[in-house]
């Protein structure tokens, strides 16, 4: 079913847990399309041969075509709500606006700018204070003075995630709009200056992903790719505990 | 259709009905104040500006199909400094990018199908002489033209043209080189030319209506047409404003739209903040929908008269249309946030908007599900127009349709920027609405210039249109989906998942390259059947019932050469006991 599915539309393999609950809407809305758009197709053909006029040369009102037409209406007021209030608002309440419920998370920073992803991890789950006027110092403006942040992580469009644990990313923006796309996880998240967005997700797939930069933002736009590599817990412990205290 | 020779066939050259002096070819071909001549000036320009929109888009396509590769021949004629060696810069491609979106709606099709058909055919329809206030149209086309120009000069910058996007977001516009200044000079004045076209024509259609003339029996056109005059004059004031506010960041210094803290390019912008990016969206999209609608309408106007006429019916549900667009007009400013869902909007605003949006779409499925019942029971007539007129409902249905998952909040998260996006606005506006705007030039060409187009090439002009269409937009859904964003310069080479789904770039370029070919019957049919167009033995070759075929062809200053009342509804086609199967709204008898 999954595979079929998958060649009629075709997505890139789901990645994410909370995806899944997208993918179903986003087949059941198509499928309201299709049925919508080969009912009314039928329809149009078979009129357009029946009623040319150089067989049908008298033209007539008829009033089942009406009959018929006023179902389609209800039927697709019908469709609309069912997929609004059983779907497309409750998906956004959790997944969109809400935030991830559950104490073991894990959180990332993300500050975008012309034409980069620049992220932060605290290993010791404390992100100090960062502020602009360290931003000629360092790419997020950690201040070199707060302890907490002596053993912060920073990379360049790298991301690395432990599968199986709900990721919470803040993102921010130096300079103009981004937007944070991560195809295979379902997210995409604006990411606006003056402003403090968030996208949240749970990967259960190893692999490596590409973020696409999804907002015109300049002439690097279209180069403005990050990568997140999902690894496993024992990995990803490794790898913290390897790169602690370093920024690059 | 019979062939009887329609007895009222006028003499244009004895149909002055006005008496008015003699007019110096300046008076009466270039600053005219008559509302056909105005109409078609703007036909001429829009068309200009809608070719070069289209050709802007074809450099942009070659690019995306060979990213990096010289474009052969005429690569090098772009100088340079956009185009070194025939290979197109990342400036140079936004800058085409935001062009083509700018000059494709704002002075290609909104000014075709709004002010072009709306020129020439609110008179005519509604039995007038002239416009409310034809000096102030006279002023409106001109100032469409100055602004229009002024856009296109904006290449010639050092800088080059706004590069933006035609959506123009902070910070990013205002950060941005002087083309953008160039871009929100002109809006500032096509907005002006627009807003005064639309009081002209609102006043004219409550205030010059024939006797006779009730709102019931005005066709479904005028009715368009009018419900688009008031979207343009209650949407753009914001977006005028919000322009100035743009320049005012830009040229002294304020910050309406830049945030604190800025740090741009490695250095802290240097301006007070306090702003907000998220201004500059809502003012935009509070025009950007609406101005959909000013898109859609007059060509659902147009095509309601040529399948009307062309089925020999009345349309079925008529009342129902004009209150579904009565409905639409409304609805259509109460739904602008669905371009700005993942801008970090709450469950409840998003709750809102996107069950605006799905309520918007119920009027718009009664008005496409009239006009298809109107075919039922027809006596259908393929001729161009009908062709086009029929070409455009599927489109335009299949791109309203495609708008379902882009209007759900949910599924526009994967969705949002990316080709799919691209694919369904332009199922609306290219299929749809552009093959619309043909069939109303098709169609009341005979009435302007007393030739027909010629049908072989209007046949060469409509299926290889049609067709590349499909293989234009359709594969764009396939590669949305797949996750490809739009105003990419590499056309997505830079994503690995994107791979899958590169081989349709140049699929799509082709088909578009095609499409340029298959313009061009359509272009050379029009200047020759000007002249040496099949002439008509008619003043209303089609047979239709309403009034713009009861003036001579083409109608002179001032239009009818006799005082018109009206008795009837604007389709009556096929009425029982009638002579022939249609009865003019303006004869007394049926
Ligand atoms: C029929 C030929 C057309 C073709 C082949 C075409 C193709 C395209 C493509 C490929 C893009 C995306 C470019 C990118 O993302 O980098 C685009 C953008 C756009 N097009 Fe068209 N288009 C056509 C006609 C139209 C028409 C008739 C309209 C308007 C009514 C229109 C309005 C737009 C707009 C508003 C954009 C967005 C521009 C932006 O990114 O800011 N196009 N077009
Ligand atoms: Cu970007
Ligand atoms: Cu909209």
């Amino acid at each position: 079913m999954d595979n079929l599915l998958q060649k009629l539309l075709p997505m890139q393999p789901l990645a994410s847990v909370e995806g899944r609950d997208n993918d179903t809407l986003m087949y059941l809305i198509h499928g309201l399309v299709l049925i919508l758009f080969v009912g009314w197709a039928i329809y149009y053909v078979v009129v357009l041969i029946k009623f040319r006029a150089t067989k049908n040369s008298k033209a007539v009102e008829s009033h089942t075509a009406h009959q018929i037409s006023s179902y389609v209406e209800w039927f697709v007021v019908v469709a609309e709500i069912l997929l609004l209030f059983a779907f497309s608002i409750p998906f956004w309440a959790v997944h969109q606006a809400g935030m991830p419920t559950g104490k073991d998370i894990l959180q990332v920073r993300v500050v975008a700018q012309q034409f980069a992803w620049n992220v932060r991890y605290a290993p010791s789950g404390k992100f100090g204070r960062s502020s602009a006027r360290f931003l000629d110092d360092n790419p997020m403006g950690l201040d070199p003075n707060d302890p907490d942040n002596k053993d912060n992580i920073t990379t360049m469009n790298q991301i690395y995630l432990p599968i199986d644990k709900t990721v919470l990313i803040t993102l921010t923006s130096k300079d103009v709009i981004h937007s944070f796309g991560l195809p295979a996880m379902r997210v995409k998240q604006d990411v606006i200056p003056g402003m403090t967005t968030h996208v949240w997700f749970t990967p259960n797939k190893l692999g490596s992903y590409e973020i696409a930069c999804s907002q015109l933002c300049g002439v690097g736009h279209y180069r403005m790719r990050g990568i997140v590599n999902v690894v496993s817990q024992s990995d990803f412990d490794q790898w913290i505990a390897q790169n602690k205290g370093i920024h690059d | 259709m019979s062939g009887t020779h329609d007895p009222a066939h006028h003499d244009p050259s004895h149909s002055d009905s006005s008496h008015h002096h003699q007019q110096s070819f300046w008076s009466q071909y270039v600053f005219s104040t008559d509302h056909k001549i105005i109409g078609i000036q703007y036909l001429f320009m829009s068309l200009f500006f809608l070719f070069f929109g289209f050709c802007l888009m074809l450099l942009m396509r070659w690019q995306i199909a060979y990213p990096g590769h010289p474009l052969p021949f005429i690569g090098k004629l772009f100088g340079e400094h956009n185009m070194p060696g025939g290979i197109m810069m990342p400036q140079f491609y936004n800058q085409l990018g935001a062009m083509h979106g700018t000059i494709m709606v704002f002075l290609g099709v909104v000014p075709l199908g709004f002010a072009v058909f709306g020129n020439y055919l609110i008179p005519l329809q509604i039995g007038a002489k002239d416009m409310a206030f034809p000096r102030l149209n006279m002023f409106s086309y001109w100032s469409f033209l100055v602004g229009g120009l002024l856009m296109l000069s904006s290449f010639f910058l050092p800088c080059g043209a706004a590069s933006n996007g035609w959506t123009s977001y902070s910070p990013l516009s205002d950060i941005a080189h002087d083309g953008q200044t160039i871009w929100l000079f002109s809006m500032a004045i096509i907005i002006i030319s627009s807003l005064l076209s639309s009081l002209n024509f609102i006043t004219t259609i409550f205030q010059l209506r024939a006797p006779g003339m009730t709102f019931e029996r005005l066709p479904f056109f005028i009715w368009a047409q009018l419900i688009t005059a008031f979207l343009l004059l209650l949407a753009f004031p914001p977006l005028e404003g919000a322009a100035f506010l743009q320049l005012c960041d830009r040229l002294l210094g304020t910050s309406f739209f830049l945030p604190s803290g800025l740090f741009v390019n490695g250095h802290v912008y240097d301006v007070s903040g306090g702003g907000n990016a998220l201004l500059w969206q809502h003012l935009f999209w509070f025009l950007g929908h609406p101005e959909v609608y000013v898109i859609i309408l007059p060509a659902l106007g147009i095509v309601t008269e040529i399948i009307a006429c062309n089925t020999r019916k009345n349309i079925s549900g008529f009342g129902m249309m004009r209150w579904s667009i009565i409905f639409l007009g409304f609805l259509s400013f109460v739904v602008w946030s669905h371009h700005t869902y993942l801008t970090g909007m709450g469950t409840n605003i998003t709750a809102f908007f996107q069950t605006t949006t799905m309520i918007i779409s119920i009027p718009s499925v009664i008005i496409i599900s009239a006009l298809f019942i109107t075919l039922w029971g027809g006596s259908i007539r393929f001729n161009l127009p009908m062709l086009f007129a029929l070409a455009f409902l599927p489109m335009f249905g299949f791109g309203g349709l495609t708008g379902l998952p882009l209007g759900l909040a949910a599924t526009d998260i994967p969705l949002h920027d990316t080709y799919y996006v691209i694919g369904h606005f332009h199922y609306v506006v290219a299929p749809g609405v552009v093959l619309g705007l043909f069939a109303g030039i098709y169609y009341w060409f005979p009435k302007a210039t007393g030739r027909k187009m010629n049908d072989f090439l209007g046949h060469l002009h409509f299926w290889p249109t049609l067709i590349t269409m499909n293989f234009v937009f359709f594969p764009m859904l396939i590669q949305g989906l797949m996750g490809l964003n739009r105003r990419m310069y590499d056309g997505g080479a830079t994503y690995n998942f994107a791979h899958g789904v590169l081989f349709w770039n140049v699929i799509i370029s082709w088909s578009a390259f095609i499409m340029f070919l298959a313009q061009l019957p359509f272009i050379f049919n029009f200047f020759y059947s000007m002249f040496n167009g099949e002439k008509v033995d008619s003043d209303n070759p089609w047979h239709s019932a309403t009034l713009e075929w009861a003036t001579p062809t083409p109608p002179g200053h001032g239009n009818f050469t006799k005082p018109i009342t009206v008795y009837r509804d604007p389709y009556s086609y096929s009425l029982e006991g009638a002579p022939k199967d249609y009865s003019p709204q303006d004869q007394k008898e049926i």
